[in-house]
C-alpha cells in the first residue's frame, strides 16, 4: 500500500496540429511515485521537458476528479488505461510496474480530429446535444411544483444512471466503428424515462440520431466494447432503448 | 464616505425583491435582438444566465476555456443544493434558510441579497425538475432530502454524490437548446484576457482563441462574468486545474472593486496530500458527514502507532477514540459548518494526534461503521426481518451506503487504494471555495457600469463562510432568476445605442495590452517553469494566509510575494509559440494574476483584525479557540481599488453591513 517510486519508458503520440503528420516519441521518466495519478506523471514529464527546453506534451484535463470528462488518452491500447470504471485522471501509477513501457495515444476517431498531440476535438458531441438533448422548457421558475408529478424511484434511478455520462468519448474511441450510440443512447434514455422528457421523446430521438450520422460517427454492431471501457458504467441497455425510441419515432413521425 | 452604493431597496426584507422587480425597467421583446450580451464562463451561473438571456431574445455570446461548456467546474460539486421547500416537514422556511445562511456566513453577508437567494431557492428545484434533472427520490416517487452542515433541517436536494454534474448538465441542456436555435453563439476553447471599456462602460472583451492563438475582439452592451473562484492561488485545491482569477482580475484592474479577498473556504473533508508531485486535491462531499463520524485517537501514542502502521484504526477501542466534533459541539455534532470543522481538525493534528503518514501527519478519520449498523438494521426491519444477524445487518448497511454515496466511495478507493466500507476514510481540510470576489451591488453589477458578475466570481451572498450546498443554489439563482431582471433594467437604456464597433481605439489599446503581455512571456527565456512559481506561491499562501493567520505571517507573505513576483517576471520560461495550442502560455497568464491576487488576499487578511468564518486570525480567539468577531469595527465589506502594478498601493473602501432583520449574535453551534 505504501507509495514507492518506479522508472518508466513512455511512447507518446506527438502531432503539431490537425494538418500535420504525427509520430510516436520515446521518453524515459524516473522516480514516479506510485501514489501519483497518470496525469500527475505527465505533469512530471512536462516539467522535465520544460527544464530541457523541449516542448511539453499537450493533453486535455481539468477537474482531475473523474467528472468533467475532459481527460481522454488511449493508454496501452485501452481508453482511459488498464483500470476499469475510471477516467485517466483517476488512474494511478500503482497500476504500473517498474520498467514498464507505456503507450499513450489520443482518441482515434474520424469524428474527433486531433488538435495537437493528445488533444482532440469533441465538439461533435456538443452539436448532437444541441440537436435535441434537452427538454424544451424556458426559465420561468413558474413551471409546477417539483413534487407535482411523482416519479417511480426505479425510473428516476435509471434516468440518473444514464445521465451520469460525462461525455468523454471513450465509447467512440474504443468502438471499432467509431459509434456514438452509447453517448446518444444515454441522453435519449435519461429523458425518455422521465415524464418531463417523454413529451418530446419522438422528435428528440430522430433529431439526435440525424445529427450523430451527420457528424460521421459509425453504426453500432453490438460488440459492447463501449460499455466495458465507459468510466461511468453506462449500460448497453441505453442503446437498446435508443433503438426502440428511434424505431417508434420513425414509425409515427410524419416528417 | 464610501464610493460603494449597494443599491439595496427599501422595505421589509420579505417584500424587497418582489417590489423591486415590479419597478425595474424592461426591454420589450422587439428591442431585445438589438442588444448584445457577452457571458464569460459556462458553469452553473454562466450557463443558466446565457440560456435565460437567449430565451428572452437577446443576442448572446458565451465563452469558456474548456473544450465544451459542460466541463465547467460546477460539474464537480457533489453533495447537493439547498432549497426552502420544507418537503420534510421539519420546520424549514425561507426565513430559516435566510437566517442559517447569514449565521453560517458569520454575519458578514448582506441581508437583502441572502433573503432574495432564499426566496428564489424553491423555484430552482421546480425549474430543474422540469428540465429533466434526475434528483434522488423516495419510494413514493417524491424528492428525497439530506442534511448539510450548519443546519438542523433536511433541505438539501441531491443526485447521489453528483448533484453538481446533474444541475450543470441541466443548465448545459438549456444552453445547448439556445445554441441550436441560434440565439446563443458559443465560443469553446476561448479565454477572456481583457475587458474593454468605452466611455466608462463595459463594451466588450478581448478573447484568445486557445487553438489558433488569435486575439479576437467581441463587443456587447453588457458583459457578464461567471468565471468562478480563485482557490488555485494555493496551487493545491479542490478546484479544476484550469480554474483561475484572470477574468475577474482584469476587470479589477480596469476599475471594478474586489471584495473580501481573504474569505476562503477550507473544506474539512478532502483526501489528504500524498506527495510533492501532487497537482490537485479531491473533495469527499460534506454529505458524508450525515453518515460518517469524525475522530482521532485520544492518545498521541495511538496516533503514532497508526501512522507507523503498527495499529489499525478498526482495532482501536471505542473509548480510545475522540469524536471531537460530537464532544465539542453536541447540538450540531459532525454537521457543524465547514470552517468550524476544519479548524477543529487542524487543532487535533497540531496536538500530534493526526493519523496520516505523510510529511505533516495531517489527517483525521471519517468513520462509517456506526451508520452501517444503524442503516443495515433499518433496512432489515423494512424488509420484514426483525431479527437480522450481524452479517446481514452489515451487508445491508453497506448496500445502503453504496446507494447514497457509491461514486464517492469508489473515487476514494481509486485514489487511496483503501476500501472505505471496511476501514475509515482518511480526510483533511483543503482549499475549496472563495467567498470573496468582485464587488457587486444588489443588481449584481460591479463598479464598472455594464459589467455584471455572478456565482462564485462575485462576493455577495456567503459572508465569511459558505454553508454546504449553497454554492449551487447561488449559481443558479443568479443566472436563472436574478440577473435576467437586473441586467434588463440596465439594458433598457441601451436600446438606441446600436451595434458597438470593435475598431475603436479602446479595442485597439486593449488588444495591444494583451499582445504585449503574451510577447513578453514568450520572449522571456527564463530558466524555470510556470508551475515552479505557482507551487511557491501556493506554499506561501497555505502557510501564511491559510487556516490560521497572524499579523507577522501576513506581513511576511506580502513581502515574499513581492519577491516572487520579481523572480517570476525575470525568470519564467514559457515554451512554444502564440499561434498554436499552448497550455504553458495559458498557465503563465493565469499565474501572473494569481500572484497579484495572493498579495491582496494577505493585505485584506492583515487589515481585518478580527476572526470571522473562514478568516481565522490567531490573535483574535476566545478562551475555547473559537472565532472572535469585532462587530464594532469590522462589520463591513472590504472592497479594494486597483492603483497600479504595485498591489500594496491598493485602496480599501468599506461598505457597512446593516442588520435590520436579524439580531447579530455570536455564532454558536454548541
Amino acid at each position: 500500500m505504501a507509495a514507492k517510486t518506479i522508472n518508466i519508458t513512455l511512447k507518446i503520440w506527438r502531432q503539431k496540429n490537425c494538418n500535420s503528420k504525427g509520430n510516436m516519441e520515446t521518453y524515459t521518466l524516473n522516480d514516479v511515485s506510485t501514489a501519483s495519478s497518470f496525469l500527475e506523471m505527465l505533469d512530471q514529464l512536462n516539467e522535465q521537458l520544460i527544464n530541457e527546453k523541449k516542448e511539453p506534451v499537450a493533453f486535455d484535463h481539468d477537474c482531475r476528479e473523474g467528472i468533467c470528462g475532459m481527460c481522454s488518452l488511449y493508454i496501452n491500447g485501452r481508453a482511459h488505461g488498464p483500470d476499469t470504471g475510471t477516467t485517466t485522471c483517476q488512474l494511478h501509477m500503482r497500476m504500473f510496474n517498474d520498467g514498464d513501457t507505456i503507450y499513450v495515444e489520443p482518441w482515434r476517431s474520424a469524428a474527433f480530429p486531433v488538435v495537437k498531440d493528445l488533444v482532440v476535438d469533441r465538439s461533435a458531441f456538443d452539436r448532437i446535444q444541441q440537436a435535441g438533448g434537452f427538454v424544451s422548457v424556458n426559465t420561468s421558475g413558474r413551471t409546477m411544483d417539483a413534487n407535482a408529478i411523482p416519479i417511480p424511484k426505479e425510473d428516476a434511478d435509471k434516468a440518473f444512471e444514464a445521465a451520469a455520462c460525462i461525455g468523454c468519448g471513450a465509447c467512440v474511441a474504443t468502438c471499432k466503428n467509431g459509434s456514438a450510440m452509447l453517448f446518444v443512447g444515454a441522453k435519449v434514455s435519461q429523458y425518455a424515462l422521465l415524464p418531463q422528457g417523454r413529451v418530446e421523446a419522438t422528435q428528440r430521438a430522430l433529431n439526435m440520431v440525424r445529427q450523430m450520422d451527420e457528424e460521421g460517427f459509425g453504426n453500432c454492431t453490438n460488440t459492447g466494447a463501449c460499455e466495458v471501457e465507459c468510466p461511468k458504467g453506462i449500460s448497453l441497455d441505453n442503446i437498446a432503448r435508443l433503438n426502440r425510441e428511434f424505431l417508434k419515432a420513425s414509425l409515427v413521425s410524419n416528417k | 464616505m464610501s464610493i460603494l452604493d449597494s443599491k439595496i431597496p427599501a422595505g421589509n426584507i420579505s417584500d424587497k425583491w418582489t417590489d423591486y422587480k415590479n419597478h425595474l425597467k424592461l426591454v420589450a421583446p422587439n428591442n431585445r435582438p438589438k442588444i448584445d450580451i457577452i457571458v464569460v464562463g459556462t458553469g452553473l451561473a454562466g450557463s443558466s444566465a446565457a440560456a435565460s438571456l437567449g430565451e428572452m431574445g437577446y443576442n448572446v455570446k458565451a465563452f469558456c476555456f474548456q473544450d465544451s461548456p459542460r466541463r465547467a467546474h460546477s460539474i464537480a460539486a457533489q453533495g447537493g443544493i439547498n432549497a426552502a421547500k420544507n418537503y420534510q416537514n421539519d420546520g424549514d422556511s425561507v426565513y430559516r434558510l435566510f437566517y442559517d445562511t447569514i449565521k453560517g456566513g458569520d454575519y458578514r453577508a448582506r441581508e437583502a441579497n441572502v433573503h432574495r437567494l432564499a426566496e428564489v431557492s424553491t423555484s430552482i428545484i421546480d425549474q430543474c425538475v422540469a428540465q429533466g434533472v434526475p434528483f434522488a427520490r423516495e419510494y413514493g416517487g417524491l424528492l428525497d432530502n439530506r442534511s448539510f452542515g450548519g443546519t438542523q433541517v433536511q433541505r438539501t436536494f441531491y443526485a447521489a454524490g453528483q448533484t453538481g454534474q446533474q444541475l450543470l448538465l441541466g443548465a448545459y441542456s438549456a444552453l445547448s437548446r439556445q445554441i441550436g436555435l441560434g440565439r446563443v453563439k458559443m465560443y469553446n476553447r476561448h479565454e477572456m484576457l481583457e475587458i474593454v471599456k468605452v466611455d466608462g462602460k463595459a463594451r466588450g472583451i478581448i478573447a484568445r482563441n486557445l487553438v489558433t492563438g488569435e486575439l479576437e475582439r467581441h463587443s456587447a452592451h453588457a458583459v457578464v462574468l461567471a468565471t468562478g473562484g480563485y482557490g488555485n492561488v494555493y496551487f493545491l485545491s479542490t478546484n479544476a486545474m484550469g480554474s483561475n482569477v484572470t477574468a475577474a482580475w482584469k476587470v479589477h484592474k480596469q476599475g471594478a472593486l474586489f471584495a473580501n479577498p481573504c474569505y476562503v473556504q477550507i473544506h474539512p473533508t478532502c483526501i489528504p496530500v500524498h506527495g510533492t508531485n501532487q497537482a490537485k486535491l479531491t473533495l469527499m462531499s460534506e454529505s458524508l458527514r450525515n453518515s460518517g463520524r469524525i475522530w482521532v485517537p485520544k492518545k498521541k501514542e495511538d496516533a503514532e502507532a497508526i501512522r507507523a502502521g503498527k495499529l489499525k484504526p478498526t482495532e482501536l477501542k471505542e473509548e480510545e477514540r475522540d469524536y471531537y466534533l460530537e464532544r465539542k459541539y453536541p447540538a450540531f455534532g459532525n454537521l457543524v459548518p465547514r470552517d468550524v470543522a476544519s479548524r477543529a481538525a487542524k487543532e487535533v493534528c497540531d496536538e500530534g494526534r493526526g493519523i496520516e503518514e505523510n510529511d505533516t501527519n495531517e489527517g483525521v478519520y471519517l468513520d462509517f461503521s456506526t451508520e452501517i449498523k444503524t442503516k443495515g438494521k433499518q433496512a432489515a426491519y423494512a424488509a420484514g426481518d426483525h431479527n437480522p444477524s450481524e452479517e446481514k445487518i452489515i451487508e445491508l448497511g453497506k448496500k445502503w451506503l453504496e446507494e447514497k454515496y457509491g461514486n464517492l466511495f469508489q473515487m476514494y478507493q481509486k485514489i487511496t487504494d483503501e476500501n472505505p466500507y471496511e476501514t475509515p476514510m482518511k480526510i483533511y481540510p483543503a482549499v475549496h471555495y472563495t467567498m470573496g470576489g468582485v464587488w457587486v451591488d444588489y443588481n449584481l453589477q460591479s463598479t464598472i457600469p455594464g459589467c455584471f458578475v455572478t456565482g462564485e466570481a462575485n462576493f455577495s451572498d456567503h459572508g465569511a463562510n459558505r454553508l454546504g450546498a449553497s454554492a449551487l443554489m447561488q449559481g443558479l439563482a443568479d443566472g436563472y432568476f436574478v440577473l435576467p431582471y437586473t441586467i434588463s433594467n440596465y439594458l433598457a437604456d441601451e436600446i438606441r445605442t446600436g451595434k458597438i464597433a470593435t475598431d475603436s481605439p479602446e479595442f485597439e489599446i486593449a488588444e495591444n495590452n494583451v499582445k504585449s503581455q503574451i510577447d513578453k512571456f514568450l520572449s522571456n527565456n527564463g530558466t524555470k517553469s510556470v508551475d515552479y512559481f505557482h507551487k511557491k506561491l501556493g506554499l506561501i499562501m497555505w502557510n501564511k494566509v491559510g487556516m490560521g493567520r497572524n499579523a507577522e505571517g501576513l506581513q511576511e507573505a506580502i513581502n515574499e510575494i513581492d519577491q516572487l513576483k520579481k523572480e517570476f517576471y525575470a525568470d519564467v520560461y514559457v515554451p512554444g509559440s502564440n499561434d498554436e495550442l499552448n497550455p504553458q502560455l495559458e498557465k503563465a497568464l493565469r499565474v501572473a494574476d494569481l500572484i497579484d491576487l495572493g498579495q491582496l488576499m494577505a493585505m485584506d487578511a492583515l487589515q481585518r483584525k478580527e476572526s470571522c468564518g473562514g478568516h481565522f486570525r490567531e490573535e483574535y480567539q476566545d478562551a475555547e479557540g473559537e472565532t472572535l468577531r469585532d462587530d464594532e469595527n469590522f462589520s463591513f465589506v472590504g472592497a479594494w481599488e486597483y492603483k497600479g502594478d504595485d498591489i500594496k498601493q491598493e485602496q480599501l473602501h468599506k461598505e457597512e453591513l446593516k442588520y435590520e432583520f436579524i439580531k447579530i449574535a455570536a455564532r454558536n453551534y454548541k
